[in-house]
């Protein structure tokens, strides 16, 4: 009983350090090859989560390499949080013509 | 029993067409009128794009289309002597996927397969799960080349390293080790060239070229009988340039759709009788004058 109410508080501080800002998830969906929005403006600490709708699969690689999803099936989901400002850009690995930008202020 | 005839049945030659190179002139012709006794030994077999791991309404049974391929290899009185597998052995670069087709491709009869990833093979960053596999005869590089019945084959990786315009890239590395590996050699010796995405440009929108394209045909031209061997776009497009014979492989998994044609390069979902007439492999056989003769034959 005491270990599980000490796991729970320890969630909560991890939970809140992501969360600086108490911002809900935003998703980016990825159909027809394209990821919509292409470019989105979001609060340091927000998670992005992308879902990918196509029959082919995708990948969310930043062109800095922050971040890199696994080869997402259809309907799977990868999310990133955000907790530094900048521009950050990604492609899919699989098919580099599909780009999107995220700002993070 | 089968009989050589019944067994080339199986694999629907019926319905291919025997490409010839000889002296630099193009030919097609139906295999209906060409008589089978022509087409001798296969030296080699290429097989492309099994996307194990794929299972969706496309072709919700990527294993049983690559057992049937396999069957009616196996099935030919003569096997191939070796096998070349251009890339997208897997659909998501899982190790359990890798570990299906090993399974899988370990019942072809042929004496050896020689591999290149595709970029469905390297999702997981630097590729680990294909070379750890596949990376020996290259030293964890992907390119490497090797000689056999006197053609020099060189393998080549365009998947890692793409260009901004989504076009597959082999990187300054990799082609000035091209240069090196084909510098000396006679211009005589026939070459065949495999790389997963095609090595010239068949459709950019959709990345299905290489950036380097030019340059690896000004490396490939002076010698007599090239033949170029790519997968990727899961159809046959044939093109003939000088002594330079540029060709794509079906898949074994699914169809994709006629270049520009629909949203993007996803699988083609076709009626389920018209599938197996969209799958299959390349086989190759020694033509006269030390050229390749290519025939294409599908699951049909």
């Amino acid at each position: 009983m005491h270990s599980r109410l000490f796991a729970f508080a320890l969630l909560t501080i991890s939970a809140t350090g992501l969360h600086p800002v108490a911002a809900a998830d935003v998703p980016v969906l990825i159909k027809n090859f394209d990821y919509s929005p292409m470019e989105m403006n979001i609060a340091a600490g927000t998670t992005v989560v992308w879902k990918n709708l196509d029959g082919e699969p995708h990948t969310i690689a930043s062109v800095d390499g922050m971040f890199r999803s696994p080869a997402l099936d259809q309907n799977d989901s990868y999310s990133f949080t955000f907790n530094r400002p900048g521009v950050f850009k990604y492609i899919c690995s699989i098919h580099p013509k599909m780009k999107a930008t995220i700002t993070v202020k | 029993m089968q009989n050589r005839r019944d067994a080339l049945k199986c694999l629907g030659v019926g319905a291919g067409t025997l490409f010839t190179l000889e002296g630099g002139i193009f030919s097609a012709f139906d295999m209906a009128e060409a008589r089978i006794e022509d087409v001798g030994t296969p030296l080699f077999l290429q097989i492309s794009d099994t996307h194990i791991g794929f299972n969706k309404d496309a072709n919700p049974d990527v294993i049983g289309t690559l057992n049937s391929t396999i069957d009616a290899v196996n099935a030919l009185p003569s096997p191939p002597a070796f096998a070349l597998h251009t890339g997208d052995v897997t659909h998501l670069s899982k190790a359990s996927e890798f570990d299906t087709a090993n399974q899988l491709m370990s019942r072809l009869r042929v004496g050896e397969i020689h591999w290149v990833p595709g970029e469905h093979d390297v999702t997981d960053g630097p590729g680990t799960e294909f070379f750890a596999r596949f990376g020996k005869p290259s030293g964890d590089r992907g390119y490497y080349s090797f000689d056999a019945k006197g053609v020099h084959f060189v393998a080549l990786v365009n998947v890692m390293n793409f260009k901004p315009n989504g076009l597959g890239a082999l990187g300054e590395d990799q082609l000035a080790w091209l240069k090196d590996d084909l510098a000396g050699r006679s211009a005589s010796q026939p070459v065949v060239v495999f790389a997963h995405m095609p090595l010239w440009t068949i459709y950019e929108p959709w990345g299905w070229g290489t950036g380097e394209g030019e340059q690896i045909a000004a490396l490939l031209r002076r010698f007599g009988s090239v033949t170029v061997l790519n997968g990727h776009i899961h159809q046959i497009v044939q093109k003939v340039e000088g002594n330079i014979l540029f060709h794509t492989a079906r898949s074994t998994a699914y169809p994709q759709p006629v270049a520009g044609v629909g949203p993007g390069p996803g699988p083609l979902l076709v009626p389920r009788p018209e599938l197996p007439g969209m799958l299959g492999v390349t086989m190759a056989v020694p033509g006269r004058k030390r050229r390749l003769s290519l025939t294409d034959s599908t699951l049909a």
